[in-house]
């Protein structure tokens, strides 16, 4: 996610952003088959797609909304939670996960007090995992929000994480 | 207009970005103003030079030098010493020999004897300026295309034997026949660019380096097979080539190389780039297809091949990034001379990333034929710190693991197929004698179960039961019988799953088994 969508996350600004979906939707009025472009434009304005978001969506495009939300699960892309501030994403490809990745994201877990696939409770990070992203040379990768680190050891996981405040 | 007496390019892939090179052109830039030679030096942007694990890589012509690891506190001292006064900052030449004092091109160990035919252009021109590409001959095949007629394109990428770098080792002209002859009157050309096979980022590269050379391969793609509209699915998470390749299409749209009545021929194409969302399934074509359609990427039955009912059951091809980074080149070049490299069944070159315990791990390009001992030894430096080769996973996580036996067997997608491997996505993950086979297979093993799409019985419920035997293994809890359980699991898998993701696993389980049988036995208490 770009970074200047990072603060939309908050229930009241949230209402504002409503009209603005309604033009995306405008644009691809009666399209089923721009759903995922339109998703990705949803969760870009949002950080996540909430279920109002996902009923107007599929009313918009003419779809119904189960057919909309199996689209969102199917990808991993695409969240139905909010999303903190900051997305912490450990990448577990091969290569990555050889050199330790997964010790990174338990310990990353721990020291964040959430799950993959979960936001702290002041919405400052969510944490995921990540499909190889041919990091492969400097492993094991974590992407905090669009930056890329290599080389991250369970030791100095936390101290990247807390640059981002 | 001024005489410029160097250029220094630097290299901006997702890599060096990681290492800081924004901050270092930046410092760069600024540098040679202040010392007053903004004249005479131009900064170029370029894609990768192949090297990972150097960080910040700049390269000055004329002499060829590379410099690597360079920080933005580097900068004064470059700019002063090399560019200013002509002398060497030997404390950041790239060189895997400290002792060579200059370290052109050829004697850069990694780059070595690479024939480049898709990397000719990459971390040589600046990706983002058309006219750079153009200056070397880009955009000239498709005049040489139109003159051949479509049905004279597929004979020349027929004659050369150009076979689908994706990984199914499908020829390339086939593939195009089966379109061109299909009766439809909208046919689609789609670029598939959502590379998430694990350990490879040629494609990546390629967009990034080259960005033109793909659109030019797929206005031809599209005019041998008739498609007036082409898509190129790409990764979500790769912005930087989404950028570059939107800037791209729009520079060739207005050089009206896309667009209607292309260079006065009649023939009118446009491209649209289509971001995933992070399927690995949506490799496999017609889920790429349906994923498109804005649906669930679910593979669907064939046949009807893509060929005959694709996109909105229209003829379709869908074609690797590197496949089509290929075509030009063939084109402009002609069928002849591009059988001069690679080997009879599978002529020209393969784009490899190579990774893991090496010396030199980067993305390399060779001739098709060339054996796993000259790739690593001779291309990536060897194993690293000098120890001993224990096996590499070659083609992905779908695909097996060679041991010391096959390093002198000759890689192509047909001479592989012999010894039950394959060359796959051209992802080389090379382990030493210290790596640990069961970690391998466990990691391999998790990585289907999550992107299993849960379309069909086997894949999905196999894959969960796979790795419910790796992890016991894995914790040193697992009994005699769940060696066999996994092989049985996985053979069962290949007969009855939907797609290739399912069909595929019994590769890295039974090659691993093959060599490591005893090894794997070992985690099992008795």
């Amino acid at each position: 996610m770009a970074a200047e969508n990072q603060c939309n996350c908050v229930q009241t600004q949230e209402e504002d952003l409503y009209p603005r979906l309604n033009e995306i939707i405008g644009e691809h009025k009666g399209k089923p088959e721009d759903l995922i472009m339109v998703l990705h434009k949803a969760q870009n304005l949002f950080g996540y797609l909430p279920k109002k978001v996902q009923e107007m969506v599929a009313e918009g495009l003419n779809m119904s909304i189960n057919e909309v939300y199996g689209v969102i699960t199917f990808y991993n892309f695409f969240s139905t939670v909010p999303q903190g501030k900051h997305s912490v994403k450990v990448c577990l490809g091969t290569a990555c996960y050889v050199r330790g990745s997964q010790k990174v994201l338990e310990k990353t877990e721990k020291a964040l007090g959430i799950k993959v696939g979960g936001t702290t409770d002041d919405r400052r990070y969510s944490l995921g995992v990540v499909r190889c992203i041919g990091a492969c040379g400097l492993a094991p990768a974590m992407l905090v929000d669009e930056d890329v680190y290599g080389r991250v050891k369970t030791t100095n996981a936390m101290e990247i994480i807390e640059k981002y405040e | 207009m001024n005489r410029v007496r160097n250029h220094v390019l630097i290299s901006i892939d997702a890599g060096t970005i990681m290492a800081g090179a924004r901050a270092v052109e930046k410092a760069l830039t600024e540098e040679i103003v202040r010392q007053g030679l903004s004249d005479e030096i131009t900064v170029l942007e370029t894609g990768s030079i192949g090297a990972t694990g150097q960080g910040v890589i700049i390269v000055v012509y004329p002499e060829g030098v590379y410099y690597g690891n360079v920080t933005v506190q580097d900068i004064p001292q470059l700019v002063e010493e090399h560019l200013l006064k002509g002398r060497l900052v030997k404390r950041l030449l790239l060189s895997e020999l400290p002792k060579q004092h200059v370290v052109t091109k050829e004697k850069t160990g990694l780059l070595k004897e690479q024939p480049r035919i898709v990397l000719r252009n990459s971390g040589i021109i600046d990706p983002e300026n058309i006219d750079e590409y153009i200056a070397r001959e880009g955009y000239e095949a498709i005049g040489k295309a139109f003159s051949l007629k479509p049905e004279g394109v597929i004979e020349e990428i027929k004659k050369s034997g150009l076979i689908g770098r994706g990984g199914a080792g499908f020829p390339t002209a086939m593939k195009w026949g089966f379109a061109h002859n299909a009766p439809g009157d909208q046919k689609y050309i789609i670029c598939n660019a959502d590379e998430g096979e694990p350990g490879t980022f040629k494609d990546r590269l390629i967009l990034e380096g080259d960005p033109h050379k793909l659109i030019e391969g797929m206005i031809i793609a599209g005019y041998a097979i008739g498609a007036t509209k082409g898509f190129i699915y790409i990764r979500g998470e790769y912005s930087l080539s989404i950028e570059r390749l939107e800037k791209a299409i729009a520079q060739a749209r207005q050089y009206e190389l896309l667009g209607d009545n292309i260079l006065e021929s009649g023939f009118s194409f446009d491209l649209s780039v289509m971001k995933g969302a992070g399927a690995y399934v949506c490799g496999e074509e017609t889920a790429l297809i349906e994923s498109l359609e804005g649906k669930r990427g679910h593979p669907r039955l064939k046949p009807p091949f893509p060929a005959i009912a694709g996109l909105w059951h229209k003829p379709t091809v869908v074609n690797n990034v590197e496949t089509l980074a290929n075509i030009p080149e063939i084109i402009w070049r002609g069928a002849t001379w591009y059988r001069g490299y690679g080997t009879e069944k599978c002529p020209g070159t393969k784009v490899y990333t190579i990774i893991g315990n090496v010396a030199t791990p980067g993305i390399i390009e060779a001739e098709m034929g060339t054996t796993l001992r000259d790739i690593i030894y001779e291309y990536a430096g060897g194993i690293k710190e000098g120890k001993k080769f224990k096996c590499a996973l070659v083609g992905g996580a779908a695909g097996a693991f060679l041991g010391p036996d096959m390093l002198d067997v000759q890689m192509d997608f047909a001479n592989l197929k012999e010894y039950a491997a394959v060359l796959g996505s051209g992802a080389i993950l090379v382990m030493d004698e210290d790596a640990d086979i069961v970690d391998m297979l466990q990691s391999v093993l998790h990585f289907f179960k999550h992107e299993s799409c849960g379309h069909c019985v086997p894949c999905r419920l196999g894959t969960a039961q796979l790795v419910k035997v790796i992890d016991r293994i894995a914790a040193s809890k697992g009994i005699k019988e769940d060696i066999e359980k996994l092989s049985n699991i996985s053979d069962v898998m290949r007969d009855t799953s939907f797609c290739p993701l399912g069909q595929s696993l019994c590769l890295p389980i039974s090659s691993a088994l093959k060599y490591f049988h005893d090894e794997v036995y070992a985690r099992i208490p008795l």
